[in-house]
């Protein structure tokens, strides 16, 4: 509650302070294509610091493929896709992934607290340092899943699953979440603690959530990403920025359901950082 | 005698290690098919070595060199459909395990004085080799060293390959690594339990430990101490009723196994 109205006079400025925001994530320019199969043309667009992103659109409107390009798991066949282009960080120290479906063995033997352990893994090195320990148990409280921790991952239902795959994504204290569809075949017990994760988080880290539901956005969203929208300058398979309404600050964010989100003004790109 | 028995039982310890380490990952993996298809694709290998050497045509090419060779060659392969091209996986991994064992069957079918595949095909631990204890060895320490050194990265691999992947972790590169290994591993295990035992070497312990550990690394040792369990009781009962020994263990490792999974299944129905 106390974050709500420290967030919301940030929102109010905007029409002023557009210039200064932080780069989160831009595309530019990014074309991709499965073999002959075109997904993205020609399609630029970026993302502030701190802001809470969902990324909509409907099935086989390229959302996994533009989520795939931001983590790095397929390369732009033309363009670029940048990730705070302010810092020399790599990739992997940026971004927390949460990812929608796991092929899982449910007779892996892990328990939770490794789970979110692997969060920290690195390309190399097996040390694990305090903070970093520190930061795992951080998650794990942060994400509601500290009583779990020394329980089986196999022996969770899939809401607590994804809630520690939450978890693990925060371990690295990631500047950026990506959470794949995190509703999906999830309680409503769970989902409740999940958005109390989120609205923990906004503000200070960038929240991109990927769904394929338009019309469920939550109140906590500040742009919607529409994927598969035709845009009047770039036209085919492109994505399109909104605003949302209500505006954050005219919503109640202590209660903790879901609100309606509407998203009807469109963002031009070349025009939302420097519109004046 | 008490050295042919010696040399088998220090064969079970250096092998149960590597039953142990590389058959947790292959289940925790589910890459048993391709374990499957790269043990029995050997066989071409030694049947193409054993044709060759035999009848004077190559005679420096045995049939370790043989076995080597086709395995790498099958592992090379996998390796490439299942990350390329990942829709064909099953396929291909079916087509290098029959055509393999083919070329085995055809060439020892032609080999003057024909030689028996089935000797290949299910070993024999009391014709195991100083030389081959050797090389056991140090394919134990090459692969400790790699599980310990590399311990996250496999364990994150194995566990969300696209999660690890995005933390920097070379996945491809882990999973090339572990079909070689898995794959010199076969060759070197070939004449202790024999090519057809091998897979079932491979999944056996590691299944049986999968129901009590909590970790993969406790399933690792838990694999590998029922691997030795398995084969020092196979020994015994080959060496006292006159069996064939790798069929025996396998029988054994097998009723273990059935027997775990049936008391998993009661304690659990009990539960709920």
């Amino acid at each position: 509650m106390k974050k709500a109205s420290r967030q919301s006079p940030f929102l109010e400025k905007q029409d002023i302070d557009e210039g200064q925001k932080t780069i989160a994530f831009r595309f530019n320019d990014v074309s991709f294509a499965y073999g002959s199969v075109s997904v993205f043309e020609n399609i630029s667009f970026h993302v502030h610091e701190n802001e809470f992103v969902a990324l909509v659109g409907a099935n086989g409107a390229g959302k996994t493929t533009l989520l795939k390009l931001l983590l790095g798991l397929e390369k732009p066949q033309k363009g670029s896709v940048e990730l705070f282009p302010s810092t020399s960080k790599k990739r992997e120290e940026l971004i927390g992934y949460v990812p929608q479906y796991m092929d899982f063995d449910s007779s892996f033997p892990i328990s939770v607290y490794d789970v979110v352990k692997m969060g920290t893994v690195k390309g190399l090195g097996k040390k694990i340092s305090k903070e970093e320990k520190a930061a795992i148990d951080e998650a794990l409280v942060l994400s509601e899943v500290s009583n779990l921790a020394h329980r089986p991952y196999a022996a969770l239902s899939g809401g607590q699953r994804r809630r520690v795959l939450v978890a693990r994504a925060l371990a690295s204290q990631p500047k950026l979440i990506v959470l794949d569809e995190p509703t999906v075949n999830m309680d409503s017990e769970s989902e409740k603690r999940l958005f109390e994760t989120l609205r923990k988080l906004k503000g200070q880290s960038t929240i991109l959530v990927v769904t394929h539901d338009s019309q469920f956005v939550s109140s906590l969203t500040d742009v919607v990403l529409c994927a598969g929208e035709k845009d009047e300058v770039g036209g085919f398979r492109s994505v399109v920025k909104h605003t949302t309404s209500p505006k954050l600050s005219e919503v109640d964010l202590s209660a903790t359901g879901l609100v309606r989100v509407n998203h009807n003004e469109i963002i031009d790109d070349r025009g939302c950082c420097d519109h004046d | 005698m008490t050295d042919i028995l010696l040399n088998a039982v220090i064969a079970s310890i250096l092998s149960a290690i590597l039953f142990g380490i590389l058959g947790s990952l292959v289940s925790v993996r589910r890459i048993a098919s391709l374990a499957g298809a790269i043990s029995h694709a050997v066989l071409g290998g030694i049947g193409m070595a054993v044709f060759f050497s035999v009848s004077g045509r190559i005679p420096f090419f045995t049939p370790l060199a043989g076995a080597f060779l086709f395995a790498i060659l099958s592992a090379l392969i996998i390796f490439f459909v299942s990350t390329k091209s990942k829709q064909r996986e099953d396929t291909v991994i079916n087509a290098v395990w029959a055509i393999g064992m083919s070329i085995g069957v055809l060439f020892m079918a032609k080999t003057p004085g024909y030689t028996d595949p089935s000797s290949y095909l299910f070993g024999n631990i009391l014709l195991i080799t100083k030389m081959d204890l050797l090389l056991l060895a140090i394919l134990d320490l090459i692969v400790l060293f790699f599980a310990w050194l590399f311990y996250p990265q496999i364990l994150s691999s194995s566990f969300d390959e696209n999660f690890a992947r995005v933390r920097g972790v070379k996945t491809e590169l882990v999973f090339f690594v572990l079909l070689i290994i898995i794959a010199i591993s076969v060759v070197l295990l070939q004449t202790f339990v024999g090519l057809v035992m091998v897979i079932a070497m491979l999944t056996l312990p590691s299944g049986t430990a999968s129901y009590m550990a909590k970790s993969l690394s406790s399933m690792m040792v838990f694999a590998s101490v029922f691997s030795l369990l398995f084969s020092l009781s196979g020994l015994a009962l080959s060496w006292t009723l006159d069996l064939p020994s790798g069929a025996v263990t396998v029988v054994f490792a097998g009723f273990v196994f059935l027997l775990f999974t049936l008391f998993h299944f009661i304690s659990k129905k009990r539960r709920t």
